[in-house]
């Protein structure tokens, strides 16, 4: 009783807010209502036994994640009076799009055989670091590659445009301009 | 705790869901009182604190005794100040905001072991779970400051998140060691792990220089992390007024007071926890006399001494110095930390 109580708490907290999140005409509220989603989805992990992915969750996604699209979002807000209303034809493509993408899971969903069982509360971190560590090291390794890249990336891009932009970077070209 | 659930199971004669959730209840209304008892005791402290560092008494006639009363009329005072909510503010989100960001720290606060057997949440991840709920108090702070609708509290809003992220990475960082070493996740197992006097706390130099670098690396984040001086760039007087609370008043910024004063109690506890053995007093002997709770919360308020003492000596950075000194200083030399721990420890066999 108390299990199917909690279960749904968790997902009306996981869902009232991600239809708020789509809905809003305030591109803000939208950001501040995605963490209840977040941390619905957290909550729901946590119930399922997967502590770790739970904690996980509120650290990458509250913690990093919504901090920058909050920023993003507040950088681009635009004041209420300019926010145009749209019509039909702004809503029934991505409905469309919606009402497949979600046929597709549901098909996925009902089609896969899943191994159901009573969820097991005992600890994961252990078993999590040690299958990093042997089994998964190869991917492991990959996807911090990867990440690595993409940081020095990101910081590449910034540096060529602030560098571009700056005074320096404008003297050097008169300089280079020069016969 | 045990002792609560038995007491609920065969005292009440609830059953094993009935019990925790009474349980839990209990241990979330004893956090919520010590939580506000100590931004009494705290805000008392900093002023008395603040007075000796500048040649002055601080509060000195409300309630005879060096003014002792004088945080709890300013707490009374508060309750009855008018609550004013500006007309061009996001209303929902300028009442939400406050209640998050003491959320945030209140959540942490159940992770803290204060003696063997009495933790509102014991379970394995607690460490890693504290620092996850702090990031609520992120978002509460850029919630404040944009929904106040007002440029200083935004500016305020932004340096504090920017801050408070950045900060986060060696905070967490400093940490790894000590996890290295009990093991563990787990606070308590943290702190048992360190059982035996002072020789075995993990700030100890000898038996892990790399700990007692660690240490202070975790001291200067977590100042920064409470966005106290000298990092207390989004609340800076002299050009935010008072940052992302501006607009605040009346109760609501008491909200905000409480929840700096939480955070500021709850890291030093965690670098009791962490580094200074926590509930162990400094010599076993003691262990007899001293209740392990009092010895935990004396270590923790040295802290928050010494944190007083850096923020009314030393002056204000600027935002510049304090990211140059977060990404190019705190996170090498935090990862450098984890690095020679782990090396240190196998190079002389202390790995579990």
């Amino acid at each position: 009783m108390i299990r199917d109580l909690v279960f749904v708490l968790l997902a009306l907290l996981t869902v009232v807010p991600a239809f708020w999140v789509v809905f809003s005409r305030n591109i803000v509220h939208a950001g501040f209502a995605l963490l209840f989603t977040l941390v619905g989805v957290a909550g729901l992990y946590g119930f399922l036994g997967a502590d770790f992915l739970a904690v996980t969750q509120l650290m990458v996604y509250v913690g990093g994640v919504l901090v920058l699209v909050l920023f993003t979002v507040m950088m681009t807000h635009v004041p209420a009076a300019k926010r145009s209303r749209h019509g039909l034809d702004r809503y029934v493509p991505p409905a469309v799009f919606a009402a497949a993408v979600f046929g597709v899971l549901y098909k996925v969903i009902t089609a896969v055989k899943w191994n159901v069982g009573e969820a097991s509360t005992a600890p994961t971190t252990t078993e999590i670091g040690t299958q990093l560590m042997t089994n998964y090291v190869f991917p492991f390794e990959y996807v911090s590659i990867v990440l690595l890249a993409a940081m020095v990336g990101a910081a590449i891009l910034i540096r060529e445009r602030s560098h571009a932009g700056s005074d320096d970077a404008i003297a050097e070209e008169k300089q280079e301009a020069r016969p | 705790m045990k002792l609560m659930y038995d007491f609920f199971t065969g005292q009440l004669g609830l059953d094993a869901t009935g019990a925790n959730i009474s349980v839990a209840s209990v241990m979330a209304v004893i956090m919520f009182t010590v939580m506000a008892l100590c931004a009494i005791v705290l805000t008392w402290m900093e002023r008395k604190v603040a007075g000796f560092m500048q040649s002055r008494y601080g509060p000195m006639y409300t309630g005879r005794f060096h003014g002792w009363a004088q945080a709890v009329a300013d707490m009374l005072k508060i309750l009855g100040k008018e609550d004013i909510i500006p007309a061009e503010s996001d209303k929902g989100l300028f009442k939400f905001a406050p209640i998050l960001v003491l959320l945030g720290s209140l959540l942490a606060w159940a992770a803290i072991p204060w003696a063997p057997d009495f933790v509102a949440a014991d379970f394995d991840l607690g460490l890693f779970y504290i620092f996850a709920v702090s990031s609520l108090v992120v978002i509460g702070i850029l919630m404040a400051g944009w929904a106040s609708n007002n440029k200083w509290a935004l500016y305020g809003a932004a340096r504090g998140a920017a801050q408070m992220i950045s900060y986060e990475i060696p905070l967490a960082l400093a940490a790894v060691p000590v996890v290295m070493r009990a093991g563990s996740l787990n606070p308590s197992d943290i702190v048992i792990a360190q059982q035996g006097g002072i020789w075995h706390w993990n700030i100890n130099p000898i038996t892990n220089p790399f700990l007692f670098i660690a240490f202070f690396m975790y001291f200067i984040a977590s100042i920064a992390e409470t966005n106290r001086g000298p990092f207390d760039m989004p609340e800076t007087e002299s050009e935010l007024v008072a940052g992302y609370h501006t607009e605040y008043t009346g109760m609501r910024f008491a909200f905000f007071f409480l929840a700096e004063y939480a955070n500021l109690f709850l890291v030093s506890m965690i670098a009791a926890m962490v580094f200074l053995g926590g509930w162990w007093a400094p010599i076993p002997v003691l262990d007899r006399f001293i209740p392990p709770a009092l010895s935990f919360i004396i270590k923790g308020m040295l802290l928050v001494f010494l944190n007083m003492w850096v923020r009314w000596t030393l002056p204000r950075v600027r935002v510049d110095q304090l990211m140059h000194l977060c990404w190019k200083v705190m996170i090498p030399v935090s990862l450098l930390c984890v690095v020679g721990a782990g090396v240190w420890m196998m190079a002389l066999g202390q790995l579990k």
